[in-house]
Order: structure tokens, then sequence, then C-alpha cells
């Protein structure tokens, strides 16, 4: 069990390796894209762990993505916080809109679930573009950041290595996180609300305590990636609290495969490159996204993630 | 190797391992693009963010065409600084995500010297943004206020068209004057409908005129009937500037509210852009005034410039397609790239730019115009530029519904719309 372990956390410690071995080979589009690809690879990992591993679907995590951005956004342009200081009141900000979400949405579940968590995501984007003289509504903000100074030495974030850094830093604390997580009693349990809520409540725990937990840590780990996206890219508008992203960690989720800690990685990546290829060829790309994501949905039910982690569970002939 | 084991989440052999490590090397190894070599005769290469796709499509479309016309002219004329002009498109979706994406693929894959294009608000934003990081100059398309207002950066600018705040300013007078003074305004409910909502608030009350009330619309509505009630009963005039999918709706059902007795009407042609204002359901219209930055009628603007612009984009004596006469124009807006484009010719011949290391002295060359001169290259007229601004001022139209066709009966100076920018961006590092 032990060994198991560490050769888990060994293998995920590979893959940020890997990812910070990139930056010295990849052309510098490549390293741009993959910044991008880590940034939203937060999001859907945070999304991951309340769909893929506690069963609940939701459709307003953009609500925790942008209450990430503009906390981060709007204490840089209001109160001319620091690159740190505005990462960890994003943070705080997704984690103060996470509690408060769920102790509204976790009244229902399933389906009514997926609505309610829709329709409050609704309400958060109207908001943005209502209180337009604080977040300057759809038009958004372009900020002006300051290097992030640590010991004596200063990072400035239009660097894009420092970019690319920043963003492994918290692809990997994600990551790490999640699968700590999820090897913990703790996430066990997730996984046993997933597979039978009622079993795991006549087992004696108190199932809306984990749900609600496994929401907060989610809607935290989507603003963490929120107030990076903001910070990184110097911008935030009322269209990062738009439906698009709700429906896009769920996208990389099922693609990448839902309850696989890689999984959110490889499904970010691959959709995102699927866009930026077929984008070159023909305006309407969205219809090869969409056959693309069809045939990965018919044959590859598990995912990308989940039908790799098949193959490589299997035994040797 | 021990580590395989049934049931181990990781087990990987050596075969996979390689596999996996050749994989790195082959996508490392595709990914060799060409590096930036400038030499006479090599091609000068001009990003066009196009919103081909989502909500500004029409608009895209006309943008795309425009410029694609102007850079035939442009290299027919021998191209800039007698290098040939090469126009790359990407379509940014007109979402504020992907025209970040853009942006750097732009900068960083196709390396190109410049960017053009946007148009909607936040994804300008966006694009602003990265323009900085990037060190990118970005021409933008829009009629934000923002950049004049100093919220963007040193590497933005607008050359092309003016801006809604100096729109609104120029065509107020005529407003108060011939419309009525008596205004209540129906508005986007998002910040380009808080711009008019503000400017023209204010410059009516300098003219003697009064907003009686402010309506703002969701960009999601589709029946706009429950909103007419709240228009006040002394309202002289409607002030509307509806863009979207609803517009049609919006007028009809506008007319249908009023009949023949209701107040006046003045729109904004962002309205209407690449609607046929004889479309059913527009007769509502018949008499009403609308803004145009240029007029979509050739009898509106006979000049010289005009015309030539016209050829040569493909536009018929009404603004459509001249292949076909269905596909109206965005004309009040697209003349804007192709102005953009000749100012960037202007700016890159007059600063002796090569390549990317000459991009500074290409800002300070821009910053350093003053005017644009009305003739080919600027076909919509004269403009007056605020070098410290990095934005360009000019005259504006008033056109009224004639027989289902645009007769212009006003045209402003370029004073009518002139206010003092609040941005200095030439105090920024480079």
């Amino acid at each position: 069990m032990r060994q198991a372990a560490f050769r888990s956390y060994a293998f995920h410690i590979a893959v940020i390796a890997a990812l910070f071995l990139l930056q010295y080979v990849l052309p510098a589009y490549h390293i741009g894209t993959f910044t991008r690809i880590m940034v939203y690879a937060v999001l859907a990992i945070g999304y991951n762990i309340l769909f893929g591993y506690t069963g609940l679907m939701s459709l307003g995590h953009a609500m925790f993505f942008a209450a990430g951005a503009y906390g981060a956004g709007l204490s840089v342009y209001w109160l001319g916080f620091g690159p740190i200081a505005a990462l960890l009141a994003g943070v705080a900000s997704a984690f103060v809109v996470s509690l408060l979400a769920g102790i509204v949405v976790l009244r229902v579940s399933g389906v009514a679930f997926l609505i309610v968590t829709l329709m409050l995501a609704q309400a958060a984007f109207l908001a943005t573009l209502y209180f337009n003289t604080i977040t300057l509504g759809d038009q958004g903000i372009v900020l002006s950041l300051r290097p992030i100074e640590m010991a004596g030495l200063s990072f400035a974030l239009s660097d894009p290595s420092v970019k690319y850094n920043v963003a492994l830093a918290a692809f990997a604390f994600a990551l790490l996180f999640s699968l700590w997580l999820l090897r913990s009693p703790f996430g066990r349990i997730l996984i046993a609300v997933r597979e039978n809520e009622a079993r795991t409540k006549l087992l004696g725990y108190n199932t809306f305590l984990y749900r609600f937990w496994a929401l907060v840590i989610s809607g935290t780990l989507s603003g963490l990636s929120g107030a990076l996206y903001c910070l990184l890219f110097a911008y935030v508008g009322a269209s990062f609290a738009s439906l698009q992203y709700s429906t896009l960690p769920l996208l990389y989720t099922l693609l990448g495969g839902t309850g696989v800690t890689l999984g959110p990685l490889a499904g970010t990546a691959i959709m995102y490159y699927l866009i930026d290829i077929s984008s070159s060829f023909t305006s309407s790309y969205m219809i090869i996204v969409g056959a693309a994501l069809l045939v990965i949905t018919l044959w590859f039910p598990e995912g990308i993630g989940g039908w790799v982690r098949r193959f490589l569970r299997r035994k040797p002939a | 190797m021990s580590a395989r084991k049934t049931g181990n989440p990781v087990s990987l052999s050596r075969r996979q391992i390689l596999a996996g490590a050749g994989a790195l090397s082959g996508l490392a190894l595709a990914g060799q693009f060409p590096r930036s070599a400038y030499a006479a005769g090599d091609p000068l290469k001009i990003g066009l963010q196009a919103h081909r796709t989502g909500i500004g499509a029409a608009y895209g479309y006309w943008y795309e065409r425009t410029s694609v016309a102007a850079v035939k002219v442009i290299n027919d004329m021998g191209g800039i600084a007698g290098r040939p002009v090469e126009l790359i498109v990407e379509d940014d979706a007109t979402d504020a995500k992907r025209a970040g994406e853009v942006m750097e693929k732009f900068a960083t894959q196709h390396n190109v010297d410049f960017v053009f294009g946007p148009l909607f608000g936040h994804v300008v934003g966006a694009s602003a943004a990265r323009a900085a990081d990037l060190k990118m100059p970005l021409f933008i398309v829009s009629e934000g206020s923002e950049l004049a207002d100093g919220q963007f950066n040193r590497y933005v600018f607008q050359t092309g068209i003016t801006n809604v705040r100096s729109q609104v300013k120029a065509i107020s007078p005529f407003v108060i004057g011939n419309v009525g003074k008596k205004v209540t305004m129906i508005i986007p409910d998002y910040i380009f409908g808080y711009n008019h909502r503000d400017f023209f608030t204010e410059a009516a009350k300098a003219e003697g005129g009064e907003v009686k009330a402010v309506i703002a619309i969701p960009p999601t509505e589709t029946s706009f009937t429950k909103y007419f009630s709240q228009i006040p009963p002394d309202t002289d005039a409607i002030y509307h500037v509806m863009v979207g999918p609803g517009v049609l709706t919006f007028v009809r059902e506008l007319g249908e509210f009023f009949g023949t007795k209701g107040p006046k009407l003045f729109g904004f042609i962002d309205s209407l852009e690449a609607v046929a204002i004889a479309s059913p359901g527009l007769e509502f219209l018949e008499g009403s005034h609308l803004w145009e930055a240029f007029p979509r009628y050739l009898s509106g603007l006979d000049t010289e410039g005009a015309k030539f612009y016209r050829d040569a984009v493909g536009l018929d004596e009404n603004g459509a397609n001249k292949d076909n006469a269905k596909e109206v124009s965005t004309n009040s807006h697209m003349f804007g790239c192709w102005e953009t484009l000749f100012s960037i010719k202007q700016a890159v011949e007059a600063s002796g730019y090569k390549g990317a290391s000459d991009r500074k002295t290409f800002i300070e060359t821009v910053e350093a115009i003053t005017s644009f001169a009305e003739g080919k290259e600027h076909p919509q007229g004269e403009k007056k530029f605020i070098g410290k601004a990095h934005q360009c001022f000019g005259r504006q139209f008033i056109s009224q519904v004639e027989g289902g066709k645009l007769k212009v009966v006003h045209t402003t100076s370029i004073e009518d719309g002139l206010y003092e920018p609040k941005a200095d961006y030439t105090t920024q590092a480079l």
C-alpha cells in the first residue's frame, strides 16, 4: 500500500518535472500555451474533485473562477495590492463564495443541483454587470501589475518564463493536493458518497458535510485558477463569470477522465490544442471540436486519462 | 521491473517510458517555427484579430473583407516601405479568453509586426492587456472611450475610428436642437450603453436638453414591449442604441407600441449595421435620424476617396455587397480597418521600421502624428490625432430615413467631437 502510494506520488512528481523541463525545449508560442493549459487545468482539478470524485455535476464553476479573478483583479485595481497579496485575496474571495454557495446549493442534488448551480452562477454573472462602477462590467479591467519581490529579487509577471513557472507552481500544488486529498480517508469517503450516498450515511458519516467541504475545496481551487488567470494575463472582465467558464471545466474533466487525477491536465491540453489547430483550417472549428468530443465520448467513455490508466494497469502478457 | 503489479495506479515499462520520452522530444521538434529575419523585400506581417465567429461575426466578416481589400491596394502601390504586406487572420471568436490566446499566437508563432482589428469592448480589453506584455503594437478598431481615458497602455492605438464619447459630443447639439429636448434613452445594459448614457446626459445638459429617463435593457432580452411603458409621457425624443440579434424585434415592437403618434427617434447605426433599412418591420424608422460614422449610401459621401474605397471593398451604392445586394455592410465601422492599415503604413515609412527591435521608434513615430489627411487612405475624412492619448478624432454624419434609405442631413466638424483626453501614454516606459 505504502509502495503504491510512493509510486503514485513519484509518477505525479515526474509529470511535474516533465512540465518544468518542457519550458527549455518548447518554442515561445507553446510555452505560452502550456502556461494557459496549466492555469485552466487547476480549474479542472477543482472541478474534478466535486464531479469526478464526489459525483456532483455543477454548472456554476464560472462563479468560483470569477470570484478568484475579481478578488485578485479588484484588489490590484482599487486597492493597489501586489501580485502575491492579490492572489491570496482572490483565493480568499473564492473560499468565501464557495462557503456561501455550499449552504444554498447543497440543499438539493442530482439534476436540481445542476440547475441551482447554473442559476446561482448566472446571478453572479449579472451581478458583475450590475455593479459595473466597481467591476467595469463587460469591458473589464486591464491591470498594471507590480513585479513579485522575493528575497531581494524581482520577478516581472510580464516575463513568459515567470508566468510559466508561477502557473507550474500552482498546478503542482493543485495536483499534489488533489492526489493527497483523494488518497486520504476524507477522499475515500467522497468516493463512497459518489458511489452510494445512502449506504455511506448508514455507516454513520455526515454526507452533507463531506459534500459541503468537497464543494468548498473545489470552488477555492477554481478561484485559484481565476486569480492566476487574472494576474498572469493582466485582465479581468464579466465574461469570466459567463456560462462558458462553467462548461469548460466539465468538458476538460469529461475529456481527460473523471476521477483521474491527471485527467484534468490531459483534457485541458487536448481541448486547447483541438481548438487551436482546427481554428487554423476553418472558422467552423467548433464542428471539428464537437465531432472529436463525440468520438472520445463514444469510444473512450472513461476519458483519455481513464483509458491510459486502464492501459497502464493491464497485466503484461 | 518490480513496479509492474496489477492494480498499481502507475506502473511503467521501459518501453512505455521511452515512448513517452520520444513523444516529448517529437513535440519539442514539431514546434520549431521560423525565427524573425527581416530583410528588404521580406513581407511585413500584420495580424488581423477578427471576430469571425461569436456575437461580433457580422462585423468580423466585413472587417476582414475591408482589410483584405486595403492590403491588396497597399501591395499594388508597392507595399509598405518597399515590403509586401502579408495579412494573417486569426479568429478571436469575439471572446476575451480567446483574444488573449490569439495575441500570443500572433506574437510568438506568426511573429507578426503589428496587430489590429478588435472591436467589441471585452475583447479589446483582454487584447490590450496582452499587448503590453508582448510589447506588440495593437491598433484597435473599436469605439470604446477607455483608451483615451487612460485605461490601456502605450502599445494600444486607435488611429482609424473615433470613440463613443467624441461621437456623442458631436451629435448632441443636433439631437437637442432638431429632434427633441426631453429625451428618453434606451440602451443595452452593459458598459457600451452606460458610455452613451453618461456622455449624452452630460452633453444634452450643456445644450439645454434633459434626459427624462434611461431604460437599460439586458443584452439577452428578446421581448421589449414591457420596457416601453417606462418611457415618460412628456418625452420628445427616444435615443436608442441597441445592438445584437434582438434589434429588429426592438424596432418592430417600438413601432407597434407607439403607432404614428410616438416621440421622434434618434438612434446610432450600431442598431442597424448589416441590416437593410428597407427590411420589413423597419417602416417605423421612416423620418427618424441615425448617427453614421461613414454614410452607408454613396450619395452621403460622394468623394473620390470614398468611391475608391467602396470600389476596392466591393460595395454598391447602397452600401451592400456588389455581388449580393442582400449582404449589407457594417460601413460605419469597417472603414476603420482600412484607415488603420494606412496609418500603419504611414508610421512604418516615417519611422524606418525594419523589425521588432524598431518598435520603440515606431510607437514614438505614431505618437508624433497630428493628423491624417482626407483621401484614398482616409476616405471617411480628415482626422486629428492626439498622440499622447493614442486617439483620433474625426467628423460624424447624421442621416434621416427617407423612403427606406438613409440621407445625410448634417455633418459635424472634427471640433464638434473634440475633447481633452485624460490619457498621456507618453509618460509610460517602453
